[in-house]
């Protein structure tokens, strides 16, 4: 059952095979197991989510069920969901309790999915290795002293360590694709405004996408039914009509025009990762590809353009956490000034407090022309850059990370190195496209790679079918970390 | 050697919808603290705001009054500063790029002293855009804690930013108060200074003729035309003897004291935030299409200045009368409607700004609560007009209308105020009365002219009241002098 895919889940409960209910129990055991060590997920409440599974088997029982429906999903714990503890890793947030659904939550709920708990993440989404979170790292289950990616790091180990049927992630600069692609799973960031960002607490809100992650790009492709669509909440929300995901998943990839930017594959990139990619392409050929070299001459400006217009959104978006109305205030304050002080000092972690400063520092009178004026106009060239290279080729590909999962604590010192792991990443976010990361063998500790697909705007739909073109000619997808 | 005085104004005007400017949340004034905060209203992590497009109208609609251009695009910026009623920790507003551009007001100026005579001047308007306005602090809401009430937090204003065009305390109150007039005329706002839905910064300075401007300080929030008087005068009386002094104006943000009629400096400029404006993320440009002005354009009343021309040219009113009929729009609707069924446009006027006006100041009322309608008010003015009522009459027609209502045909036949203007019955009384006065009548002729007003009181005594006092006087005239 664990190893299903959600539509043989979904099949097997509406056969009544298994029940949600028992499904969800069965979930819920392997985490009172397991999380405890791997601390992918920070809230789980038994008894929010049997009431869930119970209400599904009465649809189930009813006929009236949708294919989610009684399936258990884990949901980042950047989405607000009605009566959850709500934390975005933050000590910030760490008792509070969610008034309302997130648009993707109602989604979930609407389609008789089971909420399992709320995992793990880097505070507020700023990080690449889950290190960040107030709660502790949360550890790869394919070798527990490494880092399983971030910011959707819980996630993406609650998906490869079978903790959930599949999870939600949030992706501003590759917080789902770095994660999939360091724990061996499959996550794809749609394009921007296609999955409404109304409840999901906002790191830099011109970047921030929500996605499926899964283990397997036709499981995706089920959950992007379900959480896309046009949400009149969020302004950025885009009014398109409803796809299914699903629908080209079996087309032959015969003719298809695939673009290596020669920038991915120079310096910076570990050469097993390389070597892992260059397979991956190889197998692409095999499926009847083509492969043309294209160049992404701005991709090099994509770091110093992100940690300048992510912050500086940061910087703005955080500053409604000042201990007046909700979240952590301070014990002890002398005046109103004092006590956002301290309340801000102590509720904030270490790189949340570097990216506020970095945030005011480039909004600042008189910089802000040199650096977020100065971004905007390179983020515009980034774009260019792909919008030029689509005219030569179908889908982009590429590394996911330029290495497999470092270590905890490895990185923690120097904040640009880890900053430099989301170096393939940042520049699909700055252009809105969709990205995704599917598995793509091993580098040479045994380590999940990521292959990086990029898409043309709205091409999810092509995407997928070339990732699971892709998975239904190999097994990285379905091979499962040891003891899992 | 004399002093210019430079002033121009910020006002923050409320627009009317009924909802706020990015959530469903109601703007109702006077609600239970906090009753009207909704989660954007008190910026929940994860929410977002969607632009209520009644502001944007509304905008548009000024834009138009003061003859504006309206930005094809304009932009939402946040405005960011750490404050307790400010619950996102940033304003949305416009910044660079606002929904009105430049555009002017023509006000009408009654100079406050000596004999000058009131003039007209042209106000130049910078720009106007559309913001979000803050929620409220509520200081020693329990046992010295102050209170955050939210319910005003997201309601929408439309910042009006004028040139520093005004050189007294006369030109700056005439501007405030034309403003007012036209939000209302237009019914972008309904203006309720007690309410907060129409605040002026009035910004002031003072320098020597042909010199550069002066450095000036900023009066925040004045809600009454009276204060914003007394504050400038007040403000550029301490500018000119803190310059003669040998002293230097420092920019700042001042507020005024009604109680003490004084100034004081908030925050000096040293204080000044740097507000980090950029735009936001969570909102599109705002794109104003030819088709949305062209709608917004239809929905456009008559404006004052038009309606005012026209009272003057059309109907031959004078300026004084034309300016106080266009004070408002129910003033000036109040005053068509009953010149459509009159015709005599002066009569009309007159009524209207005098007993009229009186009456609705009197009772503390205003134009929209008059309990008189213009129907009520036109069929007594036809009957003043075919001379069937007699000035006293009227007024007493009209005080019965004010009371209890009713119509003035049936008033005047029930109280028998009729005016006698038939020429023979008037001359058979005067006839009668010079008859039974050989004695008086002999007296007149014989000089002693002043007799006269004797007969005219006999002859309306006789009467009751109600002969009309031209004929009357024309007949006694004639019968007198034999």
């Amino acid at each position: 059952m664990l190893n299903q895919s959600l539509m043989q889940q979904g099949a097997a409960l509406r056969a009544k095979t298994i029940s949600s209910v028992e499904l969800t129990q069965t979930y819920l055991d392997r985490i009172a197991t397991h999380n405890p060590v791997f601390n992918a997920y920070l809230t789980v409440d038994a008894k929010i989510s049997l009431a869930q599974a119970a209400a599904a088997d009465a649809l189930l029982a009813n006929g009236q069920a949708q294919p989610l429906t009684g399936i258990p999903f884990a949901q980042k714990d950047i989405f607000c969901a009605k009566g959850w503890r709500t934390t975005c890793g933050s000590k910030m947030l760490a008792d509070f309790i969610a008034p309302y659904d997130a648009h993707v939550i109602s989604q979930f709920n609407r389609a008789g999915a089971v909420n399992l708990g709320k995992t793990n993440m880097d505070e507020f989404a700023m990080g690449s290795s889950n290190e960040t979170s107030y709660f502790g790292p949360v550890r790869n289950p394919w070798q527990q002293q490494s880092v399983p990616g971030g910011s959707s790091g819980g996630s993406a180990c609650a998906v490869a360590a079978r903790l959930c049927a599949a999870a939600t992630g949030t992706d501003t600069g590759g917080s789902i694709r770095q994660p999939a692609a360091l724990c061996g799973i499959t996550g794809i960031k749609p394009t921007y405004g296609t999955v409404s960002r109304y409840g999901m607490i906002a790191f830099a809100s011109s970047l921030d996408q929500a996605g499926p992650m899964a283990r397997s790009a036709e499981d995706c492709a089920l959950m992007l039914n379900v959480m896309t669509g046009f949400d009149e909440r969020d302004s950025t929300s885009l009014q398109r009509d409803k796809e299914d995901y699903s629908r080209d998943l079996n087309k032959p990839l015969a003719g298809l025009r695939i673009g290596l930017p020669k920038e991915f594959f120079a310096e910076g990139l570990n050469a097993d990762v390389g070597k892992a990619i260059a397979a991956a392409i190889a197998e692409y050929r095999k499926l009847g590809a083509t492969v043309v070299e294209i160049s992404l001459p701005n991709t090099k400006l994509s770091i110093p353009v992100y940690y300048v217009l992510a912050p500086a959104e940061a910087s703005s978006n955080l500053s409604r956490f000042d201990g007046v109305r909700y979240g952590y205030r301070a014990p002890e304050y002398t005046d109103l000034a004092d006590m956002y002080e301290k309340s801000r000092s102590q509720g904030f972690g270490e790189e949340v407090k570097r990216r506020i400063m970095i945030g005011t520092y480039v909004l600042s009178h008189g910089y802000y022309d040199a650096y977020y004026l100065q971004a905007q106009k390179i983020r515009r060239l980034i774009a260019q850059d792909f919008t030029d290279a689509f005219k030569q080729c179908d889908v982009i590909m590429g590394p996911t990370s330029p290495s497999t999962a470092f270590n905890l604590g490895e990185k923690g010192d120097d904040p640009v190195q880890m900053y430099l792991s989301d170096i393939y990443t940042i520049a699909v976010n700055l252009a809105g496209l969709p990205g995704m990361s599917i598995p793509a063998g091993f580098g040479d500790n045994n380590m999940p790679v990521g292959l990086q697909i990029i898409g043309n705007y709205f091409d999810e739909a092509r995407m997928l079918n070339v990732a699971h073109q892709y998975q239904r000619a190999t097994d990285w997808h379905s091979r499962a970390p040891q003891g899992f | 050697m004399s002093w210019e005085i430079v002033i121009g104004l910020e006002v923050h005007t409320q627009l009317s919808t009924h909802t706020k400017i990015f959530s469903g949340a109601s703007t109702t004034y006077g609600a239970e603290p906090n009753t009207q905060a909704d989660a954007v209203s008190i910026a929940l992590p994860g929410v977002l705001p969607v632009l209520n497009k009644g502001a944007v109208e509304r905008a548009i609609k000024f834009g138009l009054a003061v003859g504006a251009h309206i930005a094809p695009r304009s932009v939402f910026a946040r405005k960011n500063y750490f404050y307790p009623d400010l619950p996102k920790g940033y304003q949305i507003s416009q910044f660079d790029l606002p929904v009105v551009g430049q555009g002017a007001l023509t006000i009408q100026v009654e100079p406050l002293s000596g004999n000058a005579k009131p003039y007209e001047k042209v106000v130049r308007i910078t720009r106007a855009h559309l913001e979000e306005d803050a929620g409220k602090s509520v200081h020693g809401a329990s046992q010295g804690m102050t209170g955050v009430d939210l319910n005003r937090a997201g309601t929408p204003l439309l910042e009006i930013v004028s040139e520093p065009d005004m050189c007294s305390a006369a030109e700056a109150v005439a501007y405030a108060k034309t403003l007012h007039s036209l939000v209302r005329w237009i019914g972008i706002s309904d203006g309720n200074m007690q309410e907060g839905s129409f605040r002026c910064d009035v910004n002031v300075s003072v320098r020597r003729p042909g010199a550069p401007l002066g450095t000036r300080r900023e009066i925040k929030n004045l809600n009454s035309f009276k204060y914003m008087q007394q504050a400038i005068d007040y403000e550029v009386q301490w500018q000119i003897d803190t310059i003669e002094n040998g002293g230097k104006i420092q920019q700042a943000t001042i507020l005024f004291n009604p109680d003490t009629g004084e100034t004081r400096a908030m925050r000096s400029k040293e204080d000044a935030h740097d507000y980090r404006y950029f735009p936001d993320p969570d909102l599109l440009p705002l794109d104003i299409t030819p088709d949305m002005l062209e709608q917004v354009r239809a929905t456009l009343p008559e404006l004052p200045e038009a309606r005012r021309a026209r009272y003057v040219n059309e109907l031959g009113l004078s300026a004084y009368d034309a300016n106080s009929l266009t004070s408002s729009r129910e003033m000036a609707d109040f005053f068509d409607a009953c010149v459509n069924t009159v015709s005599n446009a002066k009569l009309c006027a007159n009524w209207l700004i005098g007993e009229l006006s009186a009456q609705i100041n009197r009772d503390g009322l205003d134009m929209a609560h008059c309990p008189v309608s213009p129907q009520q008010l036109s069929g007594m003015l036809i009957r003043i007009a075919d001379n069937t009522l007699s000035n006293s009459g009227a007024k007493e027609v009209f005080r019965t209308l004010w009371a209890t209502g009713g119509e003035a045909d049936a008033i005047i036949e029930a109280k028998g105020l009729k005016q006698v203007s038939d020429s023979g019955a008037i001359e058979a009384l005067v006839d009668e009365i010079l008859l039974a006065n050989a004695d008086k009548v002999a007296e007149y002729r014989s000089g002693k002219d002043k007799l006269f007003g004797f007969f005219v009181g006999l002859a309306m005594k006789a009467s009751k009241g109600k002969a009309n006092p031209a004929q009357l006087n024309e007949a006694l005239l004639k019968k007198l002098a034999g």
